[in-house]
């Protein structure tokens, strides 16, 4: 019985000694005072080896326990008081402990950073935005009504066959562009509307260097009375200046687009060559950046709008494209293979 | 679409100017051009010679020696490796010490041990065309020695044009000339074979007509519109000249015999697709235009087709011997021995082309042209300009009498066009006499004011070739491209704000975004497709996807997230951060459930997804370095949690019955997962992913996911400022032995729920579980802190409230307070 309490004594004096012991390290504010702490607790007449000769008082056959629960309390205290040494090392004395060779490399924490796509969508949106253009969004899933017959393409048309579409069902498809948006803000907003449509377009086309079965669009859309082909002009202009600098030229160029028309193709000086022609212009000295023109009156009156009183233009490009461009990304797989090596030089 | 820069000024000698400026031109005002290539530029070198003798390669089966005399006096030796050198036939040939284009030099050298004095040369090593299959036959009007840029009318240079769906009026060198010429349609006068007029006498009929013994049907009028046959006897089948072979190349065409080239011909100056059959071949002899009958046919190209109803045929009395307005038969096709032809000329529906094409999957130059829709009322001078072509160099004579089935060409569309209508769209201050002019040289009749009574209105009739202007805004468009794109003003225009409010959608992904990225996470755009095996739910299946490994839309984005870091494993990347915002689909079960609003079936969730694994910190050279584990899953989800207002953070998995888009990754996580809740309704799942659920490399972290809705993100700005404390606080610290059981939540709450009012904050520094506790138990040690607002705290009255705090713990878990 009294064997016992000894042991139990014993016990409770080590657990006593280990709590106010890590107390007293964790609490030691400099190497002064951890020394002290230290003589206290583990030194030749420290609290522990006081508290180790009550083993005489342990019967021999119990003494291996004691004994071991001691050298538990031990090292773990010298462990702590390691772990001290270094964390006031670290915290007071970072240079001293560096050799005070301070060109070694200091501690950072992780960078984490917006997709490179993202920074052109970003940045394409706060400059339209600046033209009063705010953000739509609309789902990615949609009717082929909304997707073609809205925005003037019959489905039995060989414009058609400028969408190689990704289909679900009968009337369902993943939208090819993200006009529907428009077709739906308009259903649903009277003029003035300026908008953009940033989001995913799916094409059928498989995967190579410049082509993605999915990649990203911004459209926009102006609609108001008044509205004519100098002012779709000048917004245009507008943009590219402040996107790719104010010396960069634009050159618009006919083309077709069933949803507009007058159809404009929009060039714009190379902005890696500076227009004396290079491998990314194919020698042109020119870039085509996006699909635009005058909004045909078709559109208005399948959204209900006054075709004879508005007025509007439409523009749409790529943005995985034009980080290619700007970041001289290659390959556009690169975008979307999520390699943190390629997403930390954004980061 | 190829077109021959020679060509375009034979039509229109007006046209002046570079290659490379007519393609600027084009460009700028109608379509774009690709690029320009030269055709025939430095061939100076390069002779017309005939190959006296072939004989065999002693050495080489693939070659064979030839005596080739190249007018120099003396024959040469020449080895050759093409497979259709023939006797006494004239090819192009680059004596040794002469340059191919692009100044390949030719050497006198031994091959295969026989001595080779040249290079007989093909139509691709001279840069005149396309065709590589052999070495390039000449007519044999040409003499040896002839400098083969003299006997073939070069150089000349092709234009690559890439044609908009719209403008099929420009697949041919009349329409580009139209477009190009200054005077327009004006400049352009279709230069005479030097063969003898023909204008026959029509014979015509609704649905049939008959002469020359032939007759011709449109059982379907539907499908074919008009058909016009001429007929054109005792031909010689045989190479056609030399001038017609060097047009042909440098559109992109290979010649192939004087009929069949003659046809071409016509198709690629004025659009009009035509077909020679071999009159001796078709059965009756007649035509007839109808659906195919479910029978077997072989195309020219070799091809054999079984047709059903939807392809359209052109039949003889027996059997089909063309798919209407795609291609002709092999049965029918001119050959060597033709002597007697019908040609035809037709308009066939662009709808029944279209569904004729896709059935065979054929593409040609004639479907592409008849599916947007041809000239009709161009096709007689069409069928006429064939005709001639062929007898020019094919000889024979066509009958006089020719066959016109089918409707009459439709009144050219008449098109009202207000001037006050250019001034509101395009901006352009234009007087009706000033829109005319812009018109007129594209063949547009333009007269004032009869259409309609708007002032000024003009009244446009659109020739038969412009099937693409239909209506006042196509007008509008001529109007802005013939002024020029360039020549508008530059002029600021003043804006009026729209009425469409930025998107909530946007503004949660940028603070989700701007979140994410502080906690050191990186944004990936990976796929919105998925295999079957990562998915979950109903997911919705394409119905021809691009593999099998993207054949579902994404039901979550974290399988798809994992799939990526495993793509950064397997670069040797061990410490990885991604997140990503993107759109999951899941099929519905029924109607009126979509995000559309629709009777649709996909209904479709913006989520924000995160895969974190590897270093807590980058490495550093100062200390230890620790692996992201469960407790940095859980910051970063409380972190999230408040910052993005998204709700409370609780241990566990949410029941995913019952709800259309359920979180169906929760199988790819452990045991050990959270659940983020919005007034009790999941809103997002995050966990430790199994070992299982990744393939992992033995020196990889333990990888940590989470997923949630967009719509979770609150925008709503509920911040207001609270003073700050100006009395200081007190600390004590506060160590518990209870059973391990209790949560430390539950534990917190009775501290708040006992303590004072003072009671400011309170966290848990410790926790310990092992044999120092005993079995069962463990120690929670607290930090409190206390402050009063208006004064300093008494010593007292911490002890009361610390009194009272260990007292209910005490009460409620049976807590053990071990002294500090
Ligand atoms: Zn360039």
């Amino acid at each position: 019985m009294s064997l016992r309490d000894e042991q139990g004594d014993l016990r409770e004096t080590l657990e006593s000694i280990r709590i106010e012991a890590l107390e007293a390290i964790q609490g030691a504010a400099d190497s002064e005072s951890l020394e002290e702490v230290r003589i206290r607790f583990l030194g030749r007449n420290g609290l522990l080896s006081r508290a180790l000769s009550g083993l005489r008082d342990v019967p021999a056959e119990k003494r291996p326990q004691a004994g071991k629960k001691a050298n538990q309390v031990k090292q773990t205290l010298e462990t702590a008081l390691e772990r001290r040494v270094d964390e006031l090392a670290a915290l007071s004395k970072p240079a001293q402990t560096a050799g005070s060779d301070l060109t070694l490399p200091g501690r950072r924490q992780w960078r984490g950073g917006v997709h490179p796509v993202t920074l052109v969508i970003d940045e394409i949106c706060e400059i339209f935005g600046e033209l009063g253009f705010t953000r739509a969004a609309g789902p990615e899933v949609e009717t082929d009504w909304h997707n073609f017959t809205a925005l003037n393409i019959p489905l039995d048309h060989p414009a058609a066959d400028m969408h190689d579409t990704f289909y679900l069902d009968d009337g369902l498809l993943l939208r090819t562009h993200t006009s529907p948006v428009q077709a739906r803000v308009m259903m649903e907003h009277e003029p003035p509307v300026r908008i953009l449509a940033p989001g995913m377009v799916f094409r059928r086309d498989p995967y190579d260097a410049s082509h993605a079965p999915a990649f990203e669009q911004v459209e926009g859309l102006a609609v108001d009375e008044g509205i004519d082909f100098i002012e779709f002009r000048a917004a245009i202009d507008y943009f590219v200046h402040r996107f790719f600098g104010p010396s960069t030229r634009t050159r618009f160029r006919p083309s077709y687009f069933p949803f507009t028309e007058p159809s404009a193709e929009v060039d714009v000086s190379c902005i890696i060559c500076e227009g004396s022609g290079c491998a990314a212009c194919k020698r042109t000295g020119w870039i085509e950046i996006m699909g635009s023109g005058m909004v045909n009156p078709a559109v208005f009156e399948a959204v209900g709008y006054d075709s004879e009183r508005y007025t509007g233009y439409a523009f749409g490009m790529g943005p995985a494209r034009i980080a290619m461009l700007r970041y001289r990304i290659p390959d556009i797989r690169l975008l979307y293979e999520a390699d943190v090596g390629l997403l930390e030089q954004f980061a | 679409m190829d077109i021959s820069v020679n060509w375009l000024r034979a039509l229109a000698p007006s046209i002046d100017g570079s290659a490379d400026d007519l393609a600027a031109a084009l460009s700028a005002r109608a379509v774009p051009v690709d690029r320009t290539v030269p055709v025939g530029e430095e061939l100076g070198d390069v002779v017309v010679a005939r190959v006296v003798e072939v004989g065999k390669h002693p050495n080489a089966d693939r070659l064979s020696l030839c005596r080739v005399d190249s007018g120099m006096g003396d024959l040469l030796d020449v080895v050759c490796g093409a497979p259709n050198v023939v006797e006494n036939a004239l090819y192009p040939f680059i004596p040794a010490g002469g340059t191919l284009p692009g100044g390949f030099k030719i050497e006198r050298r031994k091959i295969r041990g026989h001595e080779s004095n040249g290079m007989l040369c093909s139509e691709k090593e001279l840069g005149l065309g396309r065709d590589t299959a052999g070495i390039m036959r000449l007519a044999d009007d040409h003499e040896p020695g002839q400098a083969l840029v003299a006997a073939l009318g070069l150089p000349d240079a092709r234009l690559e044009v890439d044609l908009t769906p719209n403008r099929i009026d420009l697949a041919c060198h009349a329409g580009v000339a139209r477009e190009l010429a200054p005077g327009g349609v004006a400049d352009v006068v279709l230069p005479p074979f030097g063969g003898p007029d023909w204008s026959p006498r029509w014979e015509s009929g609704e649905e049939s007509a008959s002469a020359g013994g032939v007759r011709v049907t449109i059982e379907e009028g539907d499908r074919c519109f008009r058909y016009l046959a001429a007929i054109v006897r005792g031909v010689t089948v045989g190479p056609s000249p030399e001038w017609l072979q060097a047009r042909l190349r440098a559109a992109g065409a290979r010649p192939i015999n004087n009929v069949v080239d003659s046809t071409n011909y016509v198709l690629l100056e004025l659009n009009q697709p035509l077909h020679a059959f071999d009159l001796a071949r078709l059965a009756g002899p007649e035509i007839r235009v109808r659906a195919a009958r479910n029978e077997p046919h072989t195309t020219l190209d070799g091809a054999e087709h079984e047709l059903g109803r939807e392809v359209s045929v052109i039949a003889d009395a027996e059997r089909p011997v063309a798919l209407a307005g795609v291609m002709g038969g092999a049965d029918s096709e001119v050959s060597d021995g033709t002597t007697d032809l019908l040609i035809e000329c037709a308009a066939f529906d662009p709808r029944h082309t279209r569904h004729t094409a896709r059935a065979t999957g054929l593409a040609t130059d004639a479907s592409y042209r008849f599916e947007r829709g041809i000239d009709e009322a161009g096709m007689e001078g069409a069928i006429r300009r064939a005709v001639e072509l062929i007898v020019a160099t094919a000889g024979g004579s066509p009958d006089d009498v020719a066959l016109r089935v089918g409707r009459t060409p439709p009144l050219p569309t008449r098109v009202s066009l207000r001037p006050s209508r250019v001034k509101a769209v395009l901006g352009l201050d234009l007087s009706g006499e000033q829109i005319a002019e812009l018109l007129k040289p594209l063949g547009f009749g333009v007269s004032e004011g009869t259409a309609s009574g708007d002032d000024g209105a003009l009244d446009v009739t659109v020739p038969g070739w412009r099937t693409d202007v239909r209506a006042e805004v196509d007008l509008l468009e001529e109007v802005a491209r013939r002024y020029g794109y360039e020549s508008f003003p530059h002029e600021a225009r003043s804006l009026r704000p729209s009425t469409v409010p930025d998107s909530p959608v946007w503004q949660r992904a940028d603070r989700a975004r701007r979140a994410l990225t502080s906690l050191g996470a990186l944004e990936a755009r990976s796929s919105s497709f998925a295999p079957e095996g990562q998915t979950s739910g109903r997911p919705a299946r394409l119905l021809k996807p691009l593999s099998e490994a993207e054949s579902f839309l994404r039901t979550d984005l974290v399988p798809i997230l994992l799939g990526r870091v495993e793509h950064n494993w397997s670069r040797g990347h061990r410490d990885v951060r991604l997140y990503e915002i993107g759109s999951v689909f899941q099929s519905s079960v029924g109607a009126g459930e979509s995000t559309a609003g629709e009777d649709v079936s996909v209904i479709e969730d913006i989520r924000v997804a995160f895969g974190i694994t590897g270093l807590r910190q980058p490495p550093h050279w100062s200390g230890a370095e620790y692996d992201l584990d469960d407790w940095d899953l859980k910051g970063w989800l409380e972190d999230l949690g408040s910052g993005l207002g998204l709700g409370e953070i609780a241990p566990g998995r949410p029941d995913a019955d019952g709800d259309d888009l359920p979180f169906g990754f929760g199988r790819w996580l452990g045991e050990e997962s959270f659940c983020i809740l919005r007034n009790g309704r999941p809103v997002g799942v995050a966990g430790r992913v199994r070992d299982d659920a990744v393939d992992a490399p033995v020196w990889a972290a333990p990888v940590y996911a989470a997923e949630f809705r967009l719509e979770a993100v609150q925008l709503e700005d509920h911040r207001s400022y609270r003073d700050l404390p100006t009395f200081p606080a007190v600390t004590r610290d506060l160590a518990l032995v209870l059973d391990r059981s209790v949560p430390a939540t539950s534990v917190a709450d009775a501290i708040r729920s006992a303590g004072p009012d003072t009671l400011e904050s309170l966290a848990p520094f410790d926790v310990y579980e092992g044999d120092k506790v005993g079995a069962g138990q463990r120690s929670l040690a607290w930090r409190l802190v206390f402050r009063a607002p208006d004064r300093t705290l008494r010593d007292s009255e911490v002890e009361e409230g610390m009194g009272s705090i260990t007292h209910n713990l005490e009460e409620r878990f049976n807590a053990r307070i071990r002294s500090s």
